[in-house]
């Protein structure tokens, strides 16, 4: 008999070969796919070089997504981007997505079906933590660890105790993964889960689809976790159904597991939350930012540029305009929310609105391009950072909020919820 | 490893953002990193820093994004070691395995002050403010993040394990 273990020890103990792992143990896993970015692969590729193998491990386990600073912006990003299509060519990477296929990276693996229930990934890119919405193991590590990754299919970790949070009660009006997610930071602080697995359990974590979960999985890292992760379900099954290109592997916490914290969280007195500059952790209700005026409004990013968030968006900017003091931008997260978007006549909304709609792209989200800010300028994004900045110049300040947030804002100027719009 | 210099000390939470700005990740030339260090936090750092000088930080030292540019400009603009009461996890693992030396020990990060002269003896975990003449401790490193760091980075290490 096996030690009780956690979803996470228990993937971390699967691929490392072993029949029980506990936190603190250091192992060396098998990786089911190492991923890196436009601004993370040339560093990656450079080291790649130094360890002398010719041929990545698996060139169909390794994904290369130039997504932050494509459609390139100036010469040196498009001189990184085809440092890494030339690298993708030569290896024969299979998953490698150029610009028309590009979508940003954290919301096309799990669409593309690349990344699945029971993996462990490997990504360089911090919310690489994203993919535990589909019960895998997923954490964010710099160029040099994919780069070791990319030669020899394999990574070390500590294997990180798990904290627990437990949600239950129905979600008030306006509330989703977003809001979750935001309280729960403001609760634990940006080092509040430091070397640790967040795992997010429960009816109001079971009630909802795949986006908000992904939103949630996609935000550990700002709280310093190492990892989220959510048990697959029925919702994750429909989701993964004839779209993951393996084999999907279900993996469940034992009911005596140890965790190093459990959290009980009434999910019905959470409220729509904005996180204020400059730390993730820094949250208010919306209802109490409502005398903050913005110069831009944001909806896109890895954390809430997909369908739901963006359906969001329209259900509450139609019929209404974009303030005339606010450039909103809203930026599909793929090509096929694009499409879906444009499909559903989303798009229609937005440009009545005199929202602008963008191609794919991390852009602004980290101070990329796409809707920089100058000195002294405020934005309110669904994105997941609002560090000094983050969004442009050093004097410009970003409010985090989901996407219902972020379109009332859009209209009325300054921090709003949509029942204030009238 | 021994290292002797001028401690510049920060707070708490200091992310990779302000440690090396977006703006400059469209390259992964270490010397153009490094003529940007900490430049959102505190602007005149590269001018002031001289070669071997520490970094002494609060809790929760680089936090935030996964880019390995935030060690290389650390290291580039000429920083020998990093101090702080801890690190987050993904900042720590890119410090091992580019060879920026780090060291948690929150004792010393309390004790050092902006502008003491701080000695380290990284192999021994031993850290002196030479200032107040206060020597602490640093948590020392499991031995597997050692191997990593003795044989010069995770590249290194790779290699010899490849054989």
């Amino acid at each position: 008999m096996t030690r009780p273990m956690t979803i996470t020890e228990k993937i971390l103990a699967a691929h490392a070969g072993l029949p029980e792992v506990e936190p603190g143990q250091l192992i060396n896993c098998k990786l089911d796919i190492v991923l890196a970015n436009d601004v993370t692969a040339p560093i990656s590729i450079k080291e790649f070089a130094k360890i002398g193998v010719e041929k990545v491990f698996d060139p169909t386990k390794i994904a290369l997504v130039p997504d932050h600073y494509t459609p390139n912006k100036d010469i040196k990003s498009a001189e990184q981007a085809k440092m890494v299509r030339d690298f993708a060519r030569a290896q024969g990477v299979t998953h490698y997505y150029e610009v028309g296929c590009m979508g940003v990276e954290h919301a096309l693996l799990p669409e593309q079906g690349v990344v699945g229930p029971g993996d462990v990934i490997i990504g360089a890119d911090s919310h690489t933590c994203t993919y535990g919405a589909l019960g895998a193991f997923s954490t964010g590590v710099g160029s040099t660890d994919a780069a070791a990754g990319m030669a020899t299919g394999e990574a070390w970790f500590k294997v990180p105790a798990s904290i627990k949070f437990n949600l239950t009660g129905k979600l008030g009006p306006w509330v989703g993964g977003k809001d979750i997610i935001l309280h729960i930071i403001g609760m634990i602080g940006v080092d509040g889960a430091l070397y640790q697995a967040m795992e997010f359990t429960g009816e109001t974590i079971e009630s909802l689809g795949m986006d908000d979960r992904m939103t949630i999985c996609n935000m550990a890292i700002e709280a310093g976790g190492k990892s989220g992760i959510i048990a697959v379900d029925d919702t994750t099954r429909a989701y993964v159904e004839g779209r993951f290109e393996r084999t999907p592997v279900e993996y469940f916490s034992d009911p005596d597991a140890e965790y190093a914290a459990v959290y009980e969280i009434d999910a019905s007195t959470i409220v729509p939350t904005v996180a204020f500059p400059h730390l993730p952790s820094n949250t208010r209700p919306a209802t109490e930012a409502r005398d903050i005026w913005v110069d831009q409004v944001v909806i896109g990013s890895c954390t809430n540029g997909r369908i739901e968030d963006l359906r969001i968006a329209a259900s509450i900017l139609k019929g209404h305009k974009v303030h005339e003091n606010v450039r909103c931008i809203v930026i599909p997260a793929t090509q096929e929310i694009y499409r879906q978007a444009m499909h559903e006549g989303l798009f229609d909304i937005f440009l009545d609105a005199n929202a602008a709609v963008s191609t794919p792209t991390c852009g602004p989200c980290l101070g990329g391009h796409m809707g920089i800010l100058a000195a002294g300028e405020r934005a309110l994004a669904t994105t997941n950072r609002n560090f000094v900045g983050r969004m442009g110049d050093p004097t410009s300040e970003v409010y985090l909020a989901s996407p219902a947030v972020a379109a009332a804002t859009a209209v009325a100027g300054h921090i709003a919820l949509p029942d204030d719009l009238a | 490893m021994k290292f002797t210099g001028t401690a510049h000390r920060y707070g708490r939470d200091i992310d990779t953002d302000v440690i090396i700005p977006a703006r400059y990740l469209n390259t992964s030339d270490p010397v153009e990193l490094g003529k940007h260090c900490l430049e959102d936090l505190d602007a005149g750092f590269v001018t002031k820093v001289s070669p071997g000088d520490i970094l002494v930080a609060d809790e929760n030292f680089g936090c935030g994004s996964s880019r390995e540019h935030a060690p290389i400009s650390i290291k580039a603009a000429g920083v020998s070691v990093v101090i702080a009461k801890s690190f987050a996890r993904i900042f720590y693992r890119n410090a091992i395995n580019t060879g920026l030396p780090i060291m948690e020990a929150p004792e010393a990060a309390d004790g050092i002050k902006d502008g003491d002269r701080v000695s380290v003896d990284a192999d021994a975990g031993i850290i002196t403010n030479e200032t107040t003449g206060e020597t602490f401790q640093a948590q020392p490193f499991p031995p597997f993040v050692k191997d990593i760091i003795e044989r010069g980075g995770l590249v290194e290490s790779i290699k010899a394990k490849l054989g």
